[in-house]
């Protein structure tokens, strides 16, 4: 019974049995990686002639996407790229990351019933549908009523029409408020694949919170800290709930280049430099996947030995 | 044990500093508990006099409102059932077979499940689906869901099954089971934990998805929840707030029940292949 190579389904079962997520991911996953390659060389559009008939352009889209004539203009793609760098660097790397971070840590030693509630908060910032997260926003924020104003105004400080007036940092704190639970979780669970013993030691030699984080804490969830960042900043890069809290406006100022890749592909229907963008926008995933890959390989190879 | 003074002022600090996080993260959603109970809601926060669910019973009176859960539900349960079945046998084919390349398949899939996101393959999935001639279709987002989830539920599933021993189902065999049995009497109903887990994340986030359905579909009948919310603006595209709340609390519950199951029942524990 000990063959090394002994299987419990046959070559043919197995075949069977993988058709059909084959077949999803196949065309659903698969086909649109290379079908968003073949249409970005073409001016595809939504409606008109060239919907039915799409001509070759070559390399047109790209031309266009990257003219330095208007690159750094507002509402084209060089300002959505360089708005979506810093977008992620500020709510993914910075928010999400550290404020995951430090709430993780404070859970280790808060009172339990007090973690409960302080999770229950953050968690739910997270788990609730985006529209339903981008209304309740778009309450919290309204100049004349909102509870953000309410508050200002009760502590004397001035008012503000913030989506108006601050959209950047708006979807900024917004995107750190609403995954900073997933660091959170992530962190949590590192810290508590510390034995134990290695604190208390801490705490015998009388080392500070600060001390036993720098020293022990961190340096010991290196890995997850890595896997977080990683994570956190694809999503970021991806995410399209911003839209429904601003509609990537006003004038452009909140458009990132998943809003701006919405917009030109469906709002002025041109679905060959849409596709252009989502090649680039597929190449910088590309980019973080492989290094996470990687990443995650180096580690498995380390258990290994 | 015994604190010393500074690690009991350390203490107090840091669940206050903690008690502040958490009413920052909890400030925008406290609106919620009091608008849908009120009869005049307002984008601020007032406690309502009298408290009433007059705005409930206003939502359930709106057919579209109550179609779009449906639909929700439609397209949700769809799509839960294919990436469970689907995720499920690929899943144990990838633990249990000797097909050649496991490895590879499920570092490709890894790879490619996230580089195509949705957001960069809105063009060629919208295109997909019109040149099949499922647009504006149930089916279309349930595909299209079912397709994207895959790979992770996969990923999942197969942490899950490469746990499971495999003198289980070896046993089973020797008693004179069919692989096939094996995998339905035996090794399936110790799968099933893993199962809850996928169904419950699939549901979630085709539950609270917006873009998909936003793209793919036309028609207000099949409009999920997520994008026939949109129905309680008026005209001049102002919310109406009363209405808002009561729909958007009502849409929340499935997913925040769903959560609440989870937790009670595995604790909460990471999923979404993340091994630590």
């Amino acid at each position: 019974m000990k063959k090394k190579n002994f299987s419990l389904l046959s070559h043919r079962a197995g075949a069977a049995f993988l058709a059909p997520a084959a077949a999803l991911v196949g065309v659903f996953v698969l086909l649109p990686f290379f079908w968003v390659i073949v249409v970005s060389f073409t001016n595809r559009t939504l409606l008109g002639k060239t919907a039915l008939n799409p001509e070759f352009v070559g390399l047109a889209n790209y031309f266009q996407l990257f003219d330095p004539a208007t690159f750094f203009t507002r509402g084209q793609f060089g300002f959505s790229l360089i708005l979506t760098t810093q977008f992620v660097l500020l709510s993914a790397l910075v928010g999400q990351a550290l404020l995951g971070l430090l709430l993780a840590w404070l859970m280790q030693t808060i009172p339990p019933a007090l973690k409960r509630i302080v999770e229950t908060a953050v968690i739910a910032a997270w788990i609730l549908p985006e529209v339903v997260i981008g209304f309740a926003w778009f309450a919290f924020l309204d100049y004349d009523n909102g509870t953000l104003n309410m508050i200002l105004r009760g502590l004397g400080l001035p008012a503000g029409d913030f989506l108006l007036q601050q959209p950047f940092w708006v979807i900024v704190i917004f995107n750190t408020w609403r995954g900073a639970a997933f660091s959170m979780m992530l962190f949590n669970s590192a810290f508590a694949s510390i034995p134990p013993s290695y604190f208390q030691a801490a705490d015998v030699a009388g080392a500070s919170s600060w001390q036993k984080f720098r020293d022990i804490g961190l340096p010991l969830i290196r890995g997850h800290v890595v896997t977080d960042l990683i994570l956190s900043t694809m999503w970021t890069f991806n995410v399209f709930t911003p839209f429904i809290l601003t509609n990537g406006g006003p004038s452009y100022r909140t458009e990132l280049l998943s809003i701006y890749n919405y917009r030109i592909a469906f709002r002025e229907f041109d679905f060959g430099k849409g596709a252009a963008v989502g090649v680039i926008i597929m190449l910088i995933n590309l980019v973080f996947a492989l290094i996470y890959l990687s990443f995650g390989r180096k580690k498995a190879k380390a258990v290994e030995e | 044990m015994r604190l010393s003074f500074p690690q009991l002022l350390a203490r107090i600090g840091f669940s206050a500093l903690a008690a502040i996080i958490g009413i920052l993260f909890a400030l925008p959603l406290i609106w919620f508990i009091f608008a849908p109970f009120n009869a005049r809601a307002e984008l601020g926060i007032a406690i309502p006099d009298p408290w009433t669910l007059q705005n409930f019973v206003t939502v359930f009176g709106n057919g579209f409102a109550m179609r779009g859960l449906l639909n929700s539900l439609i397209q949700s349960v769809g799509g839960v059932i294919l990436v469970a079945a689907a995720a499920t046998l690929a899943a144990y084919a990838l633990s249990r077979s000797s097909i050649p390349g496991k490895g590879m398949i499920t570092y490709v899939l890894l790879l490619f499940s996230s580089v195509v996101s949705g957001t960069a393959a809105m063009v060629p999935i919208f295109l997909i689906v019109s040149s099949v001639g499922l647009m504006d279709t149930h089916i279309a987002v349930i595909l299209v869901f079912a397709g994207g989830l895959l790979p992770t539920a996969m990923f999942i599933l197969r942490d899950f099954i490469d746990g499971i021993p495999k003198t289980y189902e070896e046993s089973a065999m020797v008693a004179g089971a069919s692989p096939v049995q094996a995998f339905f009497d035996v090794a399936l109903p110790v799968i099933r934990p893993g199962i809850v887990v996928v169904v419950v994340w699939a549901f979630v986030n085709i539950w609270g998805s917006f873009l998909i359905p936003f793209i793919l579909l036309r028609s207000d009948d099949l409009m999920p929840s997520s994008v026939a919310i949109y129905s309680f603006y008026s005209e001049a595209g102002t919310p109406i707030v009363t209405l808002l709340a009561a729909y958007s609390l009502i849409y929340s519950l499935p997913v925040v029940a769903l959560y609440l199951f989870v937790s009670w029942k595995f604790g909460f524990r990471f999923f979404g292949g993340i091994k630590a």
